[in-house]
């Protein structure tokens, strides 16, 4: 075994993995807690002292897709037994599911708007950054700072301008509207870090292939794309984290039809107060595949949330 | 199998693939850029502009048939001499100090112990930095579950630590505890960012240094404020500076956890500016302030930068 004296000692070691464990367990139980709440009650949800352990039920996941309504002993008897593990559910309440909810719609909107936007701002961010890095562009510098400025704005001060502007162009409340907006806000995000990648990436191979005698639309997509494709992905999977979490734009501009999930989520009512286990079944659903995009993405985490200023 | 691309470069036209292989790198470069440069003036440049130009009138988005009429500099006359802008500022001021303190103190600290590279501290990073990547809206709106007063896990556990009555309290519904209130949330939610940043900025110093001062003789203690603050200065600088900007910013946390109440004791300005936009529909007024917002934070942080690149080349 080397000795190193800079190299901390056994015990500092074991206080310092007892601190950080300790800190993360903590931080995680809200987490951990929207989680556990989907698969409750509603009275085991709002129990006192709060419950750790419960004995789980689908009920907030029903509740969360479907639209219900009360019926009376009568309506009930005339329906006959229920067929469905769902509809047994809501009986319990005297409930029949009459449809589905909202929440489908939504979460769909989520996926287009959040696709469509990662896949515009990734392409025109790599032929940016592509630009930026290997040629001379006039005010280089200059480009730059603006492309990054963009994102000081206030959200909401921008809104006010793009509520007019889509309100006389038709594009409020559409999918087209919200991929654009989305698409100028990841713009700046995805040709830093594009441009960090690309920078990476040494000229000689380019140079290489135009004496080869390929031209520079080639030398791009054969050579330089597919040395760029782990920093494209990551790009990408900031994007998306993005998108699918905006919340100011799509609860000002959007109301019906482009409407995302994070505006949706919160209004999610039941009958009498507030139904938490299906606001944390939505929730669940919406936040766990961030989840696995961020513990895949945990390499480039730094270079995306720093865009690209702080690379390890 | 021949390659499909070179089947579609065979059977496009002569003319055309003549005609991109002539194109020169100055033309690719503006080829290139051009569709994001026009992105950003069309959704970005011409807003501000309208923005800007809104401002210095009495529009009002709900009643589009009213004369419009010009007033100068009256809407940004009244911003400033109203009381509500200076509440709303300072509400933004506290939540901006002790979010950032709480997040470079913690946030560091953590840094700190996770170099010590005890086993599986990668794991341990990794789900520590969970929180920042989820939707503010979503997760604030969750927490205002957390702190119900009886029922709320949050107040259970100041329960369990102090013995304090949890119905005694509401987090939210108190007008001396809602600052603390979104100052908490924030704060769970954007320490791991700091962390990240400060880790990197430990990492990136090279065992040598401490090894030469071991030699020389010096403590631990003078060890850590000779070398380890100065060379994570820049880092932790970076990582202010990205917080203060989104949090000046901030709207999406803080509207769902209390919506700017009680009272107004968490309007951040933000949260302001959206009411007097889209509730009040003072579509003028509202204008104006988005510009003195957008220039306070774009002057703050130019100053702030400088000061940032001094720090780096020193």
């Amino acid at each position: 075994m080397s000795f190193s004296i800079t190299e901390p000692s056994r015990r500092q070691k074991w206080i310092a993995g007892a601190v950080v464990i300790l800190y993360a367990v903590v931080t995680l139980i809200p987490l951990v807690w929207i989680i556990a709440t989907g698969f409750k009650t509603p009275s085991d949800a709002i129990a006192y002292p709060p419950k750790v352990f419960f004995s789980p039920s689908l009920e907030g996941y029903v509740n969360l897709f479907t639209s219900r309504t009360r019926l009376d002993a009568e309506g009930l008897a005339a329906l006959g037994p229920p067929t469905t593990w769902y509809d047994r559910i809501v009986r319990q309440y005297d409930m029949v599911i009459t449809g589905p909810s909202r929440y489908g719609e939504r979460f769909v909107n989520s996926v287009i708007i959040g696709f469509g936007s990662t896949f515009l701002s990734v392409f025109l961010g790599t032929i940016a950054a592509y630009a930026f890095s290997r040629f001379k562009v006039p005010l280089k510098d200059d480009l730059l700072f603006f492309i990054l400025s963009t994102r000081m704005m206030p959200p909401i001060a921008v809104a006010i301008p793009i509520f007019l502007m889509y309100r006389q162009l038709g594009l409020s409340d559409t999918h087209l509207g919200m991929i654009f907006l989305y698409t100028a806000v990841n713009l700046s995000l995805s040709v830093w870090l594009l441009k960090g990648f690309i920078d990476e990436i040494p000229v000689e191979y380019e140079e290489a292939a135009l004496i080869d005698g390929y031209t520079r639309f080639q030398a791009f997509y054969k050579v330089v794309l597919p040395q760029a494709a782990t920093g494209i992905a990551s790009t990408a999977i900031f994007c998306l984290i993005f998108a699918w979490n905006e919340y100011a734009f799509a609860a000002l501009l959007t109301s019906g039809t482009a409407q995302t999930a994070p505006p949706f989520i919160p209004s999610i009512i039941g009958t009498g107060g507030k139904d938490w286990p299906a606001v944390a079944a939505g929730a669940t659903i919406f936040l766990v595949p961030i989840m696995v995009f961020t513990i895949l993405l945990r390499k480039h985490l730094l270079r995306g949330i720093t865009f690209g200023a702080v690379r390890k | 199998m021949p390659d499909p691309r070179t089947q579609l470069a065979a059977a496009t036209p002569p003319a055309l693939s003549q005609r991109i292989r002539g194109l020169s790198d100055r033309a690719i470069a503006w080829l290139f850029v051009a569709p994001t440069i026009f992105l950003l003036l069309a959704v970005n440049i011409f807003p501000l502009i309208w923005t800007i130009r809104l401002s210095l009138t009495d529009f009002r988005t709900n009643r589009p048939n009213n004369p419009v009429k010009f007033v100068g500099i009256e809407n940004y006359r009244k911003i400033l001499t109203d009381a509500d802008t200076w509440m709303s500022l300072q509400a933004t001021a506290h939540f901006l100090i002790w979010t950032i303190a709480l997040q470079v103190v913690i946030g560091f600290a953590l840094a700190y112990l996770i170099n010590k590279k005890f086993r599986g501290n990668d794991l341990w990073t990794t789900l520590i930095v969970l929180p920042m990547m989820l939707s503010p809206a979503v997760v604030g709106n969750f927490w205002t579950f957390l702190y119900q007063p009886q029922i709320g896990l949050f107040n259970y556990f100041i329960e369990f630590l102090s013995g304090r009555d949890p119905s005694s309290f509401s987090m939210i519904g108190d007008q001396a505890l809602a600052p603390w209130a979104i100052v908490i949330v924030d704060t769970w939610m954007w320490t791991p960012f700091v962390m990240l940043i400060c880790l990197a900025g430990l990492r990136s110093i090279p065992s040598s240094i401490y090894e030469a001062a071991e030699c020389d003789r010096a403590s631990k203690w003078r060890q850590f404020w000779t070398i380890t603050i100065p060379m994570v200065l820049p880092f932790l600088m970076l990582a202010v500076l990205f917080r203060g900007i989104e949090n000046f910013k901030m709207f999406d946390l803080v509207v769902q956890l209390t919506g700017g109440g009680p009272g107004a004791t968490t309007q951040l300005v933000s949260i302001d500016l959206k009411r007097e936009a889209f509730e009040k529909w003072r579509t003028g007024y509202a204008s104006a302030y988005a510009v003195i917002l957008f220039v306070t934070v774009f002057g703050l942080a130019s100053i702030y930068v400088k000061a940032l690149n001094k720090v780096k080349d020193r």
